[in-house]
């Protein structure tokens, strides 16, 4: 326990670290790569709650993501085009408040979740990988044809949204912004698991007969907890939209599930921090890849192949060792 | 609207149904013998197409072709069996994902590296080029017949195999009980990279015969495989029969709801925006088929959860 | 431009020392998509460029390229790091529609000029039309219109039109509608990305069409042309360049033989340049340059062309430098409107079969002196 304590102390500082030193040299791009890998590590911790605690195998997050990039959308265009969101049954003018986002983004990300989850939960193991990669196929498919909202070219925010008293198109206080949504996430996964609905859901992941049998409900726990799950990863989105000032039907593609599962699981599923080293590594992995080959791709291939095979627990269970089981 | 545009549809529905049955078929086999979910299966798909247009490319014969997609896609098949998908059966599912993500970027990187970032040229043989005459009147591709012919004929064997033959009893007894035909002496390993090559072989054989219809290139695989779940789902994992009737299903809704959805709409709707609004609504159709079943059967037509 | 710059810039030049300002250091960023499936398109658009590039030596360009692997997101990406980290002064590569919606307003925003190599959607060329952005290519209706202004010359009176349903397809449809004279009996939206028509091409048949215009980029394109030919239906087949450029048309084979598609370039047009360009890729890449070689080729003939005109230090007069367009185009006709797109005639094509290989020729002129429909939209 204590070696991961000291491994996350130094990924939560390191992560804070390296883009303030690139920003007294210089370097504002370096900037932008931290609060990518910070947006992605939330992400991350999002699906680290279905996948980690609740040990629901979802290859169908990029819905969550994809719908808070589309809220952050939505709310934002119509600002920029000095036309209000809808006239009917209210009126109603869009934001570009970044906090309003947030909170939309994430009760649409829960909405999602509590539909895609109260069908797939239905079913368990290796159906359930199934249909949730199929439900996010699903509204990949409908935010291609659908005509409102850009079909598949998405649609650009040209300027990033406003938070109280930050100028968010600095990178550096766009990060910090990043780091510090990223830091309340991780503090409420760590209280969840510690709470008694965590244990609930741990008994509910293990045994589910005798969480029936102790009166607990393991689909209304799962439920609960996978809508929790799509809650933080469309705040994710909502983030990384900002970020690129863009949503398109990628974030909602089914590559983009993968990788969000690729963070969990290099970094070491059910661990705290595990997302953000896996989000970190990945990151670094792909700009050096990519730097020497045009077929990157498949050295990277190859290095998550190693890491599942050879370095079971991830990063964080390699350096810090194993004793978090997750089954 | 015509009886015979309808008569056709329903024909391309089939056609793409038993196509898609190849695929499913490989899928459900191996989750049902071995309980490992292959996200990898569209690129050995992908390996059938590539090693058919190579070969008939070089030889000009497009059954030549056709062999070597069912051997190469077979020994790809077999090799990451032995390699890798091995060393998985005792993982839980979350590890199969993702290794099995891992093996499909570097089939699909490695195949890009081999063979260039250019769609291959791969063409229907010529002795079914062209269209034939129906009953009725309607003009049919023959080719398409002939794919229907396939599909149907690869279910019966299928059927056969599992029912009638040694092989077919060891392969139910490792679906019913893993631990039990390993104490029996059955050489367990070897039955699973059977199994495994020959689902892999199907995948090539339905990446070879669709390839020469449509586009040989990579990331061919991965649309399809995410199909053949669908109807994995729908069908029931594990099943055989389920996967052939998951498929036809899949198939026919999607062919069918492209077609009649777009007309539907444009009795009350403005035709350019009719055709639009039906198109995206059909993409889903299929989805929504999915999730209906699963309300009403959460295991799946055939399933036995 | 306000006076007091102008007579200082005058000034400049008229003591000789405006020769050092020119000889500022031009750094390009190249963002195209070099892997995945949509690469070939990219992989021509770079060749074309640096083709031009080398073939010019000047040692005051500089180019940086990298991947954007087809993905929106990624692209914006490499677009805040190359005008970051590598503090390119113009942008340029972008393929896709998409992309370039993502990319191109924020890059123009910070100053930056961006040259489209292809992509020029309609938002850009009128209401988003911006003084530094220039489109080298064409207008994205452009290609399909030219469809439609030929297709009732090509005897096509009752057209069945299909495209896939997105943005870029919905344009196309109402391109090809722009300038055709006939009737359409049928238009049909398939889903992005399909590989089976078998449904459409039953539809075609009971249509009663006499002919049909596809917009269907890529793989979609080949699965269409093969499975057509295969059924047998045998309508005249028309569509814009996109679905029967070099890149693809090989992976066809004889069936796209004979198909008509809307073009502004074409390997065999008629110009000294062109044939010099032809020769050069040929012999440079061992293959036949595509449209999109000839976009990457003209955009780096056109940047070349500004530098020996002004500083690009001066953005206005750089971008003055540029609108002269005073380079010898592929394309022989080439001027700038007021939206900074193309003014270029617009041909149509055949597929035909030269010794082994599938390749394109002009059959006629579809439409003299093209601007595009968004013009007036355009306040700048």
């Amino acid at each position: 326990m204590r070696r991961e304590t000291v491994l996350n102390a130094v990924l939560a500082l390191g992560l804070l670290a390296v883009p303030l030193a690139a920003q007294a040299m210089g370097e504002p791009f370096i900037v932008t790569l931290a609060t990518k890998v910070a947006i992605l590590a939330l992400a991350g911790v999002g699906l680290n709650i279905a996948l980690g605690l609740g040990g629901m195998v979802s290859l169908g997050h990029a819905a969550f993501f994809g719908i808070g990039g589309y809220a952050m959308a939505v709310l934002a265009a119509p600002v920029q085009a000095y036309e209000p969101l809808m006239t009917w049954p209210f009126e109603l003018a869009g934001t570009k408040s970044m906090p309003v986002i947030w909170v939309a983004a994430m009760v649409a990300g829960a909405l999602g979740a509590l539909a895609i989850g109260a069908l797939s939960l239905r079913t368990s193991g290796v159906y359930f990988i199934m249909i949730t990669l199929a439900f996010g196929q699903m509204l990949y498919y409908f935010a291609i044809s659908w005509p409102a909202y850009g079909g598949e070219d998405g649609i650009s925010i040209y300027v990033r949204n406003g938070f109280p008293g930050l100028n968010t198109l600095d990178p550096i206080q766009f990060f910090a912004l990043s780091y510090g949504v990223l830091m309340a996430a991780l503090m409420v996964s760590w209280v969840l698991a510690r709470s008694g609905f965590g244990l609930a859901l741990a008994g509910a992941r293990q045994n589910p007969v005798r969480s029936a049998a102790l009166g607990i409900r393991p689909y209304s726990v799962k439920l609960t907890a996978f809508v929790i799950s799509g809650a933080i990863t469309a705040l994710a989105g909502a983030l990384f939209a900002d970020l690129n000032r863009f949503v398109s039907p990628s974030m909602l593609s089914w590559q983009t599930s993968g990788e969000i599962m690729v963070f969990v699981i290099l970094g070491g599923v059910a661990r705290l921090f595990g997302p953000v080293a896996g989000a970190a590594l990945f990151i670094l992995l792909e700009h050096w890849l990519g730097g020497f080959s045009e077929y990157w791709k498949l050295f990277l291939g190859l290095a998550l192949l190693g890491i599942v095979l050879f370095a079971r627990g991830g990063l964080i269970g390699t350096l810090a060792g194993r004793e978090v089981a997750h089954d | 609207m015509s009886l015979m545009l309808l008569i056709e549809q329903a024909l391309n529905g089939l056609q793409y149904g038993v196509m898609l049955f190849l695929m499913a078929a490989g899928l459900t086999l191996v989750f049902g013998v071995m309980g490992l979910i292959n996200l990898a299966h569209g690129s050995l798909y992908m390996i059938g197409a590539f090693a058919c247009a190579a070969v008939a490319a070089a030889t000009g014969n497009f059954w030549l072709g056709l062999a070597a997609s069912l051997a190469a896609a077979a020994a790809a098949g077999a090799l990451m069996e032995l390699t890798v998908i091995r060393r998985l059966y005792a993982r839980d599912h979350l590890d199969q994902v993702l290794a099995t993500f891992a093996l499909i970027l570097v089939f699909s990187e490695g195949t890009r590296w081999a063979f260039g970032s250019f769609p291959l040229y791969l063409d229907i043989p010529r002795a079914l080029a062209g269209p034939v005459r129906l009953p009725g009147g309607i003009d049919y591709p023959l080719y398409r017949l002939v794919l229907i012919g396939v599909g149907l004929a690869v279910a019966a064997g299928l059927f056969w195999l599992i029912g009638r033959t040694r092989l077919g009893i060891r392969i139910r007894a490792g679906e019913a009980d893993r631990e039990m035909i390993g104490a029996l002496g059955v050489d367990i390993s070897r039955l699973y990279t059977i199994v495994f090559a020959l689902g892999a072989a199907l995948a090539g054989l339905a990446g070879a015969l669709v390839g020469a219809l449509q586009s040989v290139q990579v990331g061919m695989g991965e649309p399809v495989l995410i199909l053949a779940f669908v109807v994995i789902v729908i069908g029931g994992i594990g099943s055989i029969k389920g996967a052939l009737v998951g498929a036809i299903l899949v198939g026919m809704t999607d062919t069918l709801g492209r077609f009649l959805l777009p007309i539907a709409f444009s009795t009350f709707m403005e035709r350019s925006q009719a055709t639009s609004v039906g198109a995206a609504l059909a993409s889903m159709l299929i989805y929504i088929l999915m999730a209906l079943v699963l309300v009403v059967r959460p295991g799946g037509l055939f399933g036995r959860a | 431009m306000n006076l007091k710059a102008t007579l200082v810039a005058a000034a400049a030049a008229s003591l000789g020392i405006g020769g050092a300002a020119l000889a500022d250091p031009v750094k390009v960023g190249m963002i195209t998509t070099l892997s995945g499936g949509g690469a070939s398109l990219g992989i021509d658009t770079r060749d074309g460029f640096m083709l031009a590039v080398n073939r010019a030596g000047n040692p005051d360009l500089s180019v940086v390229i990298e991947d954007d692997q087809q993905k929106p997101d990624i692209a914006v990406q490499i677009a805040d790091k190359m005008i970051q980290s590598d503090k390119v002064d113009v942008l340029t590569g972008i393929v896709w529609s998409n992309l370039a919606m993502a990319v191109v307003p924020a890059a123009t925003a910070q100053g930056k000029v961006y040259l489209s190599t292809n992509a020029a959607p309609s938002q850009l060329a009128g209401k988003g039309c911006h003084p530094s952005y220039f489109s080298v290519s064409y207008q994205n209706d452009n290609l399909h219109e030219a469809a439609g202004a030929y297709a009732a010359r090509a005897g096509i009176t009752r057209a069945f039109i299909m495209a896939p349903n997105y943005p870029a397809g919905q344009d196309s449809l109402a391109g090809f509608k722009r300038f055709y004279q006939g009737e359409v009996v049928a238009e049909v939206y398939t889903q992005l990305g399909q590989t089976d028509y078998a449904g459409e091409i039953a539809q075609i048949r009971a249509s009663g069409a006499d002919g049909v215009f596809i917009f269907l980029p890529g793989g979609m394109g080949i699965s269409f042309v093969k499975q057509y030919a295969d059924s047998g239906v045998g309508l005249k087949l028309i569509g814009p360049a996109f679905s029967f450029d070099q890149s693809i048309i090989q992976a066809m084979g004889d069936a796209a033989l004979g198909v008509l598609n809307g073009a502004n370039w074409s390997p065999d047009l008629d110009n000294e340049a062109n044939a010099a360009f032809v020769q050069a890729f040929r012999a440079e890449y061992g293959r036949l340059p595509s449209v999109y070689a000839a976009y990457g080729y003209d955009t780096a003939n056109l940047l070349l062309s500004a530098m020996d005109k002004a500083s690009v230090s001066d953005a206005d007069a750089f971008r003055a430098a540029l609108r002269e367009a005073d380079f010898a185009s592929v394309r022989g006709k080439f001027s700038f409107n007021a939206s900074q797109h193309p003014v270029q005639d617009l041909f149509m094509r055949e597929v035909v079969r030269e010794g082994d290989i599938l390749t394109n020729r002009i059959v006629g002129v579809a439409i003299e002196d093209r601007g595009h429909a968004y013009e007036d939209e355009c306040k700048m």
